[in-house]
């Protein structure tokens, strides 16, 4: 038998029919459903008269467009300000209940954004083929299952059928080498990554991270260098799983128990690529060399180190590459040449699926433990993952950590990341965000977005402006 | 699904690279619960100077003059020629809904990101890969000739200008079969009905444990 690529093994396990063109049919394990790219599909099943194919293949939970103030939350749906937002909450409420689907609802302590949700309730499992409305569904291949983002009609197939039709990527192994320096993060990892190899340099591609430097992060770590396979590109990201993965699914909710357990977890040991398995594409980095990263534009690949500096386009030889940061820098309000240190923040926001973890509040608040924020940062928030990230930080006191410096302690949501509910990113205002997009408008219009890690975030609040953690 | 066979129209060129799924249809307009409306807030933060809402009146908003699509000559376009990664960022199916919704039938780039570029097909909207520099010598004739058209022939997967010549394009074949007959996928899979419930029963017993979510 020949070597294979742990997204080859996935694949070929789940090939229910194989079409003469290369067109498949996969079968899909688990369905993640939230409120914002589920509708449309649920009213075309009832247009239909079609039932899902499997409802307990399902797992929900609104997140998007739900309010992170206590005030709002603690009214339940009737306290949602925004009239369409509530209607889209109340929208999959009824589309769960109708075609009984496990929902954790807006007030259930386990609801928050769904990639956070599902593999804390262990709904998300190695080996299995995870698909959901939303782009940063590779998230979960940190647990070795192959997952990525589906558009709505894709939802409503995978509704009906339990299938997919799809076309194999091609494989990409990114290897980063050799150990970390202290205080850079999985985030540095992976903005380091996208600015090497560009936005569109996974288009085509599942990519395997591996390596030292991968193998000795957390779980938790894995599932942000997973989450932003997609601003390289690449729809799926797959991590081969270890002691580490079975210790981190073991007892969760939804993981299986006793016997089935021991049965699975020898199985998924089993989930990583072979020996000499061929990659049609390997990069190497060494992560000794990585440093801070700080995004200056509106792609994320537009990356530098914190020392570095934002570049001008006088010196891009290349004529779209050109136009590209001329029209970035104009958006972002900031001039060749500016070290990445001075520029002037009014915003910190610590949240999202790729860094709302408990691990990354904590990396947050070692940080600001003992501080202030910055007079001159008008708006500073720490948005939990999960209503149990944010019991479990709650215990720890971390909230208390953040509160005593000056940052807000919200409730589970999406937030700011992508400000489809109440929290937006003011006109012209620059914002340290843990977040993965820093698209022009992501995080409300005019915003500026800069992508850094936790703790890159938690010490710019503190100064105002961006600094190096290692010196801290 | 909305047949795709042959279309003619008007190109608009959209001369940026990188055009992400919030340029093509900002976040608050995801609100909806319906698939079609979106055609108004296509590029909405470059096509209005003020910010748009889900419920405001787009026929009162001041246009930004500088925005290609607002210039009276391309008025009516229904091709779109593009840059690289076109459609990259996020899963929303709300981006093609809104192009389509607008009118525009295909989009002509260098490259596209594969979420959108699937979700493309899925609406009758067909997505056409082309060399850079056949895009690059495009996007110098649209600009350079008012009333500029093409014509996109799906069977004979070809673009033609008005001169005549024509581009050949690749296309999965199945995406065109589909594309042509205006077929919808889920009925198409449903067919397989049978080989999915044997696959399933086969997967249940070999892997119990990815069954075990309840309500």
């Amino acid at each position: 038998m020949s070597s294979k690529t742990l997204y080859d093994k996935i694949w070929d396990a789940h090939l229910v029919k194989q079409r003469d063109d290369g067109t498949a049919l996969i079968y899909i394990d688990r369905h993640l459903i939230h409120e914002v790219t589920s509708p449309q599909a649920f009213e075309g099943l009832r247009i239909a008269g079609r039932q899902p194919w499997r409802a307990d293949a399902n797992f929900a939970t609104p997140d998007h467009n739900i309010p992170t103030t206590l005030a709002e939350r603690s009214a339940g749906i009737d306290g949602i300000k925004d009239p369409i937002s509530k209607i889209q909450v109340t929208t999959l409420d009824d589309n769960c209940r109708e075609f009984d689907i496990l929902e954790m609802t807006m007030n259930d302590i386990r609801q928050g954004i769904v990639h956070v949700v599902g593999p804390e309730q262990g709904a998300t499992l190695p080996g299995m083929t995870i698909v959901c409305g939303d782009s940063h569904t590779s998230t979960h291949g940190a647990l070795g299952a192959l997952a990525h983002g589906i558009g709505t009609s894709e939802v409503e197939h995978v509704l009906a059928t339990q299938c997919l039709m799809a076309k194999k990527a091609k494989n990409m192994l990114v290897r980063v080498n050799g150990s970390l320096q202290a205080g850079v993060t999985a985030k540095d990892i992976v903005l380091a990554i996208i600015g090497k190899i560009g936005t569109a340099g996974g288009t085509g591609y599942t990519i395997e991270f591996g390596g030292d430097a991968i193998e000795a992060l957390s779980v938790e770590g894995r599932m942000t260098v997973c989450n932003m396979a997609i601003e390289a590109g690449a729809r799926a990201g797959l991590i081969a799983v270890d002691q580490k993965t079975i210790d981190y699914i073991k007892g969760r909710p939804f993981a299986p128990q006793g016997e089935m357990w021991d049965r699975a977890a020898e199985a998924w040991l089993e989930l990583r690529s072979d020996e000499g398995a061929a990659f049609d594409k390997v990069i190497e980095l060494d992560a000794a060399a990585i440093e801070p990263q700080v995004t200056w534009g509106t792609s994320p690949e537009m990356v530098v180190s914190v020392n570095g500096y934002v570049p001008d386009p006088q010196n891009e030889s290349d004529e779209s590459r050109r136009t590209s940061i001329t029209q970035s820098l104009k958006y972002m309000g900031l001039e060749g040449g500016t070290a990445i240190k001075d520029i002037q923040l009014d915003c910190i926001f610590i949240g999202s699926c790729t860094n709302s973890r408990i691990e990354d509040l904590r990396e947050a608040a070692k940080v600001v433990q003992g501080h202030k924020v910055a007079p001159t940062i008008e708006l500073a928030m720490v948005v939990p993952g999960s209503g149990l990230v944010k019991k479990q930080a709650e215990e720890e006191g971390l909230d208390k950590i953040f509160i005593e410096a000056g940052l807000e302690w919200r409730e589970p949501g999406c937030s700011m990341c992508l400000a489809m509910n109440a929290d937006q990113l003011g006109d012209g205002k620059h914002c340290a965000s843990t977040s993965n997009r820093n698209f022009e408008g992501r995080q409300g219009f005019g915003g500026r977005t800069h992508l850094v890690s936790p703790a890159m975030a938690a010490a710019a609040a503190i100064h105002g402006r961006f600094v190096d953690v290692r010196e801290l | 699904m909305k047949k795709f066979t042959n279309e003619s129209g008007l190109v608009l060129p959209l001369d940026r690279a990188n055009v992400d799924t919030d340029f093509i249809i900002p976040k608050q307009f995801l609100k909806s619960i319906k698939r079609t409306g979106f055609g108004p807030n296509l590029f909405d933060e470059h096509r209005y100077l003020d910010k748009g809402e889900p419920d405001a009146d787009n026929s009162t908003r001041p246009l930004n003059p500088d925005f290609v699509m607002n210039q009276p000559r391309y008025a009516g376009a229904r091709i779109l020629l593009a840059r690289e990664n076109f459609g990259c960022g996020s899963s929303r199916e709300h981006a093609p809904w809104a192009l389509d919704d607008y009118g525009f039938r295909a989009i002509l780039a260098p490259s596209f990101a594969d979420i959108f570029f699937n979700n493309c097909f899925k609406n009758g909207l067909l997505p056409i890969v082309l060399d850079k520099a056949v895009i690059d010598a495009l996007f110098v004739e649209v600009e350079s000739t008012p009333g500029y058209e093409l014509e996109i022939d799906l069977e004979a997967q070809e673009v033609r200008k008005p001169n005549g010549e024509a581009i050949p394009f690749e296309v999965d074949q199945f995406r065109k079969h589909c594309l042509l007959n205006g077929l919808d996928d889920i009925g198409l899979t449903l067919e397989d009905s049978a080989a999915i419930t044997a696959f399933e029963t086969t997967w249940r017993d070999k892997s119990p444990w990815y069954f075990t979510l309840s309500n």
